[in-house]
């Protein structure tokens, strides 16, 4: 599991996290929900060390982040971050094939390269994998970087705002095929997403934030609720219920 | 590496080789052979040198700024190469200058040359690596900083000691310092060799910090390193021949053209070697053909500025 303890984070001289202790199950599914600048993203950032944590602790299965080696870290957990332009000009494939760089550092081998054409197979990229990054479409460019994290092979997967340009059908098949890696895969993924009906539908575990705070934790039918969302959000909402899971509906 | 990049390598070593030998054997004469071909060794050692230096140095610095069309001189490297020069002249004095031994002098100007690079640009790229404009606006800010200060520097001078920095800040192909040779061309050996070695991790760095981070790269770290291996093959070839501002620019976006691949394996030793051969090439014809009528540095100088003008019209900025 993920245990973050009394971590604050700072932005210049903006706070943004405040003294955040959570934890995210493992072999669950976690959605990070709030309005925009809750601190979503720098808390996803800080366990994915992308940013350094300024005070507090982040363990990830027991591992200080701030202190294992980042090669360690690479094979344990994966993290996509919302900024994905590549300044060099990479073909798809070349791009998911970087996913297997903590493996083999620099020396593919046939097991690398069976994962990358699964990847590959998998987000539905088998067809355009000899095209160019600039050669295909937004969603596409995002299924790609989804499929680089995905050949990774890290039993954490964190992945900020992952539907973004997504249509329908591929969002409903990414979620699909990460919640398919949480029950059958015995891996664990965070993200962070702003369409609350798909945490709601898919989300195992949901945190909700608020300027820099924890709001709500727990399971959906917990956290989804009209109280909870209408404070988060400052908006009235009405939940109702489909297939046994909570409906968000916020149409006025 | 794949067929099509090892039968382009494999190409552009055929032809170094062909050009070279030209260069060496060309119009030789009966008269003392020893002694031309001594004379002609050096400068296609010094020739090959300073393309290796410039292509490989200004590859890297591309994939650390990530951005296609900012060399290291236009960030002021060179400039701050020539900086060094003045300041040594103006404290030591023409004759001070002269009696410093050539390698040791070499050295240390190299040793400072890439600490001051990685401190100046280190804090310019590790902050600010995602605002490109404002990268090259400050680099552009400290080039000319650096020529403003060399310039206040050289105008206090005597005129003596101005000839001879002078000499240190105009790039010219045919003059190669002999002695400076051995020195640098070792310099640029190993510098390529340790580049060659981060080839894989050079890619890693390609993608980006967020990705590359993610993969398990020392980031940071990496970035550092690999300014200040520009630093010094930056100084290599500045000490060499002077500044070259736009060739290593034709060279990295031809490197990248004629590879069509982000593998760094490919593309550094492809820059070189295209380097080596438009340099060892252009001197061919200017010296022997055109009976010196033109300057190969003014004429790459030219054709570089146009490609630079070429990439911004096609707006490869980004």
């Amino acid at each position: 599991m993920i245990q973050i303890t009394g971590v604050s984070h700072r932005i210049g001289t903006a706070p943004i996290l405040h003294d955040i202790t959570a934890a995210m199950p493992a072999g669950r599914l976690t959605a990070l929900i709030g309005p925009n600048g809750a601190g979503k993203s720098t808390l996803l950032r800080l366990i994915g060390r992308l940013e350094p944590c300024q005070a507090g602790r982040i363990e990830v299965d027991g591992l200080d982040v701030g202190r294992t080696p980042t090669e360690r870290l690479a094979l344990k957990l994966a993290i996509l971050g919302q900024q994905t332009h590549i300044a060099s000009r990479l073909r798809l494939r070349e791009l998911v094939g970087f996913g297997r760089w903590p493996h083999h550092r620099g020396r593919p081998g046939p097991a690398d390269q069976a994962a990358v054409e699964a990847a590959l197979d998998a987000f539905g990229l088998a067809g355009i994998a000899g095209r160019f990054l600039d050669e295909v479409s937004g969603g596409q460019r995002q299924r790609a970087h989804i499929a680089m994290s995905f050949a990774q092979a890290t039993d954490w997967l964190l992945l900020d705002e992952p539907l973004n340009n997504l249509d329908m059908a591929h969002a409903r098949a990414l979620m699909a095929r990460l919640r398919g890696l949480v029950r059958d895969g015995g891996r664990s993924a965070v993200m962070v997403v702003h369409e609350i009906n798909y945490a709601a539908a898919w989300a195992d575990h949901i945190i909700a934030m608020k300027d820099g705070r924890i709001a709500a934790e727990g399971p959906p039918e917990a956290v989804l609720t009209e109280a909870v969302l209408s404070g988060l959000y400052d908006t009235p909402v009405s939940i109702g219920s489909h297939l046994g899971r909570p409906l968000v509906l916020h149409h006025a | 590496m794949d067929r099509r990049a090892g039968l382009v390598l494999a190409g552009l070593t055929g032809l170094l080789l062909a050009l070279s030998g030209l260069w060496l054997f060309q119009g030789l004469g009966t008269g003392n052979r020893g002694f031309i071909l001594e004379l002609r060794a050096v400068k296609l050692g010094g020739l090959v040198t300073v393309a290796a230096s410039v292509s490989v140095a200004t590859v890297l610095f591309q994939t650390v700024s990530a951005n296609r069309v900012l060399t290291p001189s236009i960030m002021g490297f060179d400039a701050l190469y020539v900086l060094l020069q003045t300041l040594l002249v103006a404290g030591l004095g023409v004759a001070g200058f002269a009696a410093l031994p050539t390698g040791t002098k070499f050295a240390a100007e190299v040793a400072l040359m890439t600490l001051l690079a990685c401190l100046l640009f280190g804090l310019l790229l590790g902050r600010g690596a995602r605002d490109i404009p404002r990268t090259i606006l400050t680099g552009v800010i400290l080039g000319v900083m650096f020529r403003a200060m060399s310039e206040f520097v050289a105008r206090i001078l005597d005129p003596n000691e101005f000839a001879v920095v002078q000499g240190a800040s105009f790039a010219s192909f045919s003059r190669v310092d002999a002695a400076l040779l051995p020195f640098a061309a070792a310099l640029t050996l190993a510098g390529i060799a340790v580049a060659l070695a981060l080839a894989a991790r050079l890619d890693v760095l390609a993608l980006g910090r967020d990705p590359a981070v993610s993969l398990g790269l020392r980031f940071d770290g990496m970035v550092i390193g690999v300014l200040a291996l520009v630093a010094v093959l930056v100084s290599v070839s500045t000490a060499l021949v002077g500044p070259v501002t736009f060739f290593g620019l034709i060279v990295a976006g031809m490197a990248h053209g004629v590879m069509r691949s982000a593998r760094h394996a490919a593309l550094l030793p492809a820059a070189a070697l295209i380097a080596a051969n438009i340099l060892v090439g252009g001197q061919l014809l200017f010296e022997r053909a055109m009976g010196q009528a033109a300057t190969l540095s003014v004429v790459v100088e030219f054709a570089g500025g146009l490609f630079f003008l070429y990439l911004l019209l096609k707006g490869r900025i980004r």
